[in-house]
């Protein structure tokens, strides 16, 4: 087992190694100077030489390659061109918003989507199971902003229940945390609660129809307890696969959720960024972002044997 | 073959049918009744579709025509659906930026799947091409579609060819592996073994006998594309890094909207509504496709 943890780990490098050369090339593929692409229409050729020499352009791409990946390694993610702070501290004022409201999207999303699919199992094929199909089929249909805005104007706007917009940190307290979060975290995991249930609903159907399940009828064990027992723990590997793969819906989702919901996290900093064309913001963003998508990935893989004492590698 | 029967032999008597024969519908009825949710998904294209061509017909007006001593007002016979903070046609505005959705959304899933496609039976064919493609592919996967279509809209001017590329570009990688997957699959299967040693050629094999059987799969897989390069689209020109404020597009008089949306909310839910209905259309078509092709998965999901 510890080979096979090695050998996952190990496989991980050359896929950053992609996602960094990628994220590092982007600047160079459009067309023209990339200098003056940063620095845009309006800038005066003093901007440009500004922007030249802070990106180094003057020495040959592979060392320019090779010293930005040293600087990511010790943690320099470069400077904003517009703030002049250095990006990895931009970030880090950030985070904690983002990892708000992903996080409670998540327990959120998984505490609805999994009761959901496993019942359209258990009743397929009746009124219940066609509901939640259909809405699994509205819930891929309609776009994260335009559940916000519709959320934020029945119960902000109309009923007063919730605030608007905004975010307080969590430190002031959990219930105001809460608050502000409930709303986009429902809009945001809209699209993953369908993801969800979809595939516990056809995972259960098929651990459903196994020999062990009408043994475990048989015996009388209650419906409760084959379902979430018996079946349910048999289904969650495909279940947190797709949970894990799901993540990059959530994290491209929470750029613009927190645009409709003026959350001040990395999507905001990522919008601002494009407005002012820092490059080496979004850079940043992409690039951790990515990281974290395959991290956590490369944790449910290994997490699997845990679950699973059959996966044996 | 008649079987003659001697007489005076005892025979049951032709039994009568029971049940009258079971007709299959043809024709456009019975596809809507066999297909119900691809026929109303199909329908809802359609009428977008006809929005779409006959845009300047349907009691528009110029929707970038400036009017300011007519702003913000609410919906009524003048402006069916209101008027913006510039004074310009929300609803003809909404009307035009059917155009923009459409477009983005088929051109994407055409040139995603037209390249995916090559590259999928490149890397199902050539061991060492495959071990290079996928690891760039994998990288690429890595990076969420949105924030990598966000990434390579920063660097370029706004306009409707870059965002259709950028969104291209974004979903190559799942269409790769998907032609890939079933390449690979294919290339076991005994026919084509049985091709191989009748001789024929490699370009005939992949041309003939596994582009073919690619490309039910790959349909499917356009429409769900299709669907989503709209969303993407949206959200690109709703966060400003998508197609220029002066093309009316729905992300575009959504973020135009957004200002005003807590006094004049109606700006911001015209144009959502309409693009979840097609959305939700190319996704029932998608659907109805799927449980088309593959009756085993219509079971199932």
């Amino acid at each position: 087992m510890w080979a096979y943890i090695l050998r996952r780990v190990l496989a991980t490098i050359p896929v950053m190694a992609v996602v960094a050369l990628f994220v590092f090339s982007l600047l160079y593929l459009a067309p023209g100077d990339p200098a003056a692409v940063i620095a845009g229409d309006q800038a005066t050729p003093d901007d440009v030489e500004r922007i030249r020499a802070s990106l180094g352009l003057d020495r040959p791409y592979l060392v320019r390659f090779g010293a930005w990946v040293g600087d990511i390694m010790s943690g320099d993610l470069g400077t904003s061109i517009f703030t002049n702070l250095p990006v990895s501290t931009m970030i880090a004022q950030r985070v904690e918003p983002t990892l708000s409201l992903c996080l409670l999207t998540l327990v959120l999303a998984v505490s609805i989507a999994v009761p959901m699919g496993v019942v359209a199992a258990w009743k397929q094929g009746t009124l219940v199971d066609r509901a939640v199909m259909g809405f699994a089929v509205l819930g891929f249909s309609v776009p994260v902003f335009v559940v916000g805005y519709l959320l934020a104007y029945v119960f902000a706007l109309e009923l007063d229940w919730l605030p608007v917009q905004g975010y307080t940190p969590f430190r002031e307290g959990f219930f105001p945390w809460l608050e502000n979060l409930i709303l986009p975290s429902i809009a945001l995991g809209g699209v993953y609660i369908a993801l969800i249930a979809r595939i516990t609903r056809a995972t259960m159907l098929e651990v459903l129809g196994q020999d062990y399940i009408r043994t475990a009828r048989a015996k009388g064990a209650n419906q409760a307890g084959i379902l979430f027992v018996h079946a349910l723990k048999n289904a969650a590997v495909p279940i947190v696969t797709v949970i894990g793969i799901g993540l990059a819906l959530l994290i491209g989702g929470a750029v613009v959720t927190e645009s409709v919901f003026a959350i001040p996290g990395l999507g905001r900093l990522t919008v601002d960024a494009i407005l002012r064309r820092d490059y080496p913001v979004i850079q940043g963003v992409v690039l951790l972002f990515s990281f974290v998508y395959v991290l956590v990935n490369l944790l449910i893989d290994l997490l699997y044997t845990l679950f699973d004492p059959r996966i044996r590698y | 073959m008649s079987i003659t029967i001697p007489a005076g032999t005892a025979v049951a008597p032709p039994m009568p049918d029971i049940l009258p024969d079971v007709k299959p519908r043809r024709g456009l009825l019975g596809f809507i009744r066999r297909n119900p949710t691809m026929a109303f998904g199909a329908a809802l294209l359609l009428a977008m579709l006809f929005v779409a061509v006959f845009a300047p017909f349907l009691g528009t007006r110029d929707p970038t025509a400036l009017a300011p001593a007519l702003r913000t007002r609410e919906p009524s016979a003048q402006f069916w659906f209101g008027s913006d903070m510039l004074g310009r046609d929300v609803y003809s505005r909404v009307l035009y930026g059917t155009r923009v959705s459409l477009l983005v959304g088929f051109s994407v899933a055409i040139c995603a799947s037209a390249i995916g496609l090559f590259i999928g039976l490149m890397s199902g064919f050539n061991r060492i091409a495959d071990s290079i493609i996928m690891r760039v592919m994998d990288g690429m996967m890595s990076i969420p579609p949105i924030l990598l279509a966000i990434a390579l809209m920063a660097l370029t001017r706004g306009s409707v060819q870059n965002v259709i590329l950028a969104i291209t570009i974004a979903e190559i990688p799942r269409v790769s592996r998907l032609v890939r997957g079933v390449v690979l699959s294919l290339r076991e299967q005994p026919y084509v073994e049985a091709a191989v040693a009748s001789g024929t050629r490699t370009p005939a094999i992949i041309f003939k006998h596994i582009l073919p059987n690619t490309l039910a799969p790959l349909t499917v897989q356009a429409t769900y594309i299709c669907a989503a390069a709209m969303i993407t689209e949206a959200i690109l020109s709703f966060i400003g890094a998508g197609t220029p404020p002066i093309i009316p597009s729905w992300g575009n008089i959504m973020a135009e909207g957004r200002a005003l949306w807590q006094v004049k909310p109606y700006i911001v839910f015209f144009p959502a509504i309409f693009l979840s209905i097609t959305v939700l259309a190319v996704n029932l078509v998608g659907d109805g496709l799927r449980d088309a092709i593959d009756p085993r998965l219509a079971k199932r999901l």
